[in-house]
């Protein structure tokens, strides 16, 4: 299986080459974003306000980070992705618009997303759930947090990573979704189940 | 001795033992897991997973970010002295680790949508009593992640499907899961009971180590069952196709009522914590899930 070592900013040329179940690392920047900076990033573009940093080529990650503050320095004790099906929301747009290039979270995406990152350039790589330790020693530096009025998890924070995974691409920009193929075959799974054991509801 | 000061100093080792270093069966489970599994991107998930676990015991830190809410079970001598300062000693307790672990808050009022910020509230921690005869007091902490519990359901099946409307409520509730509970998965089913016993049983039966046989014989069986059908469905860790769905299906059972056959189906992810000791009478402690962990 191949394994590729992107830096960012990425472009869409180097997205478009990744396939569904290639593992990937980043070195560079990501900042992390919940519903609400979801949310917050695209009220902004729609009142014409610029964005904290510009996203375009970056790495967003679902995620809200345990952090601690030693001196005037932020660190990050622990940062697990969260559940990804609640951005689905607003996803799409975030791509269109922002130019993200890779969603990192866990759980996987829905078919809006799936198909923006399609048609925009972009994958969404699961980071493995509650492995927040992995995810923590691979932030070298907070950067930045922006909108911290929302609160630590949900504000916008700007990491420094490197060699951060490894991550699955589970969706790629080619339409391929490794967790709608996974389902239907769950699907048939189940189905052989019941038959063998008899259940025929 | 003064019992409130030593159940606090206990149960706070306890927790911090609990949510850093990850019980003995549960790791081996995990690892025959990677070994077993065939597809790469299930074997790259479990790979993170085993490299974090790692990490978490070197650095002395949290094996997840979601250190979840604190559930006790009490196994309590009736000759225990002191009974009744039990409760407020496991609460210092938690607070104390809250602060000083650290874990993260979360106990939130359901109304006012507020985080008391320590780890308590309203019946949080939840203490699980049971009065034996004796003078030990045995504590289990289980420290229960959000995304596994969120899954976790009871209803109550028609009578007449029997063992197998047992199967497929199971089997439809590990499929409905998918990958929310951070796959692979320890599941545990409560029959019979009232509804409110039936999910007790479920998620206490998340507590027995992985790899032991069930000493009910019929239970083993239908144990091994569920166990097989589940791994055979696909869903892997993480949800990204695989083997290891679950790494252990644990069952236990109530009487019921005719008319009634309450099932619960309770999940915890791979990060499944627990840590227990005994308190003999005269003040000793005996660890009995972490020895030789401080
Ligand atoms: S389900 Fe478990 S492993 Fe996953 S994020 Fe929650 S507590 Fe951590």
């Amino acid at each position: 299986m191949p394994v590729y070592y992107l830096k960012t900013p990425i472009s869409e040329e180097d997205v478009r080459k990744l396939v569904v179940n290639d593992t990937i690392y980043i070195t560079g920047t990501i900042i992390t974003a919940r519903d609400q900076a979801h949310r917050r990033a695209l009220e902004n573009l729609k009142e014409g306000k610029s964005l904290p940093i510009n996203f375009e080529g970056l790495a967003i990650f679902h995620c809200g980070p345990v952090v601690k503050k030693e001196g005037d320095k932020w660190v990050v004790v622990a940062a697990g992705p969260t559940t990804s099906t609640r951005m689905d929301l607003f996803e799409d747009e975030f791509i269109k618009n922002f130019k993200v290039r890779v969603v990192i979270g866990k759980g996987g995406m829905g078919k809006r997303t799936t198909e923006a990152m399609a048609k925009y350039g972009a994958v969404y790589a699961a980071f493995t759930g509650g492995a927040a330790v992995l995810a923590a020693k691979a932030i070298k530096d907070v950067k930045g947090v922006e909108w911290l009025d929302l609160g630590v998890p949900e504000a916008l924070w700007i990491f420094e990573v490197e060699n951060f995974g490894p991550l699955t691409v589970a969706i790629d920009s080619h339409g391929n979704n490794i967790y709608m193929d996974v389902s239907k075959k769950v699907e048939e799974n189940k189905r052989k189940i019941y038959e063998e054991i008899g259940v025929t509801r | 001795m003064d019992i409130e000061k030593r159940v606090e100093d206990v149960a706070f080792n306890l927790i911090r033992q609990a949510v850093i270093y990850l019980p003995e069966d549960v790791k081996a489970s995990l690892k025959r897991a990677y070994e077993e599994e065939t597809s790469e991107a299930a074997k790259t998930q479990l790979k993170a997973i085993l490299e974090n676990i790692e990490l978490a015991e070197k650095y002395k830190a949290p094996v997840c970010q979601d250190t979840g809410t604190i559930l006790f079970y009490v196994t309590a001598g009736a000759e225990v002295r002191g009974l009744d300062k039990i409760e407020v000693a496991l609460i210092n307790a938690t607070r104390r680790a809250t602060k000083e672990v650290p874990l993260r808050p979360n106990a939130v009022d359901p109304f006012t949508q507020k985080n008391s910020g320590d780890n308590t509230g309203r019946f949080v921690p939840y203490i699980n009593w049971e009065i034996v005869p004796g003078n030990t007091l045995e504590i289990t902490v289980m420290p229960k992640g959000g995304g596994s519990e969120n899954m976790c359901i009871a209803k109550t099946i028609p009578p007449g499907e029997g063992i197998n409307g047992i199967k497929k409520f199971v089997i439809e509730s590990i499929v409905e899961a998918g990958a929310q509970p951070c796959p692979p998965t320890i599941v545990g089913v409560g029959l019979g009971g009232g509804v409110d016993v039936a999910i007790k049983l479920a998620k206490k039966a998340l507590l027995r180590p992985l790899n032991t046989p069930n000493p009910d014989p019929e239970l083993n069986k239908l144990e091994k069952e569920l166990y097989e059908m589940a791994n055979k469905l696909g869903i892997g860790p993480m949800g990204l196709g695989g083997r290891a769905t679950v790494l252990g299906v644990h069952v236990d059972y109530a009487f019921r009522h005719p008319a009634s056959f309450p099932v619960a189906v309770a999940f915890n992810c791979w990060a499944a914590r627990k840590a227990s000791a005994k308190i003999y009478e005269d003040g000793s402690v005996e660890y009995l899930t972490h020895k030789g962990v401080e």
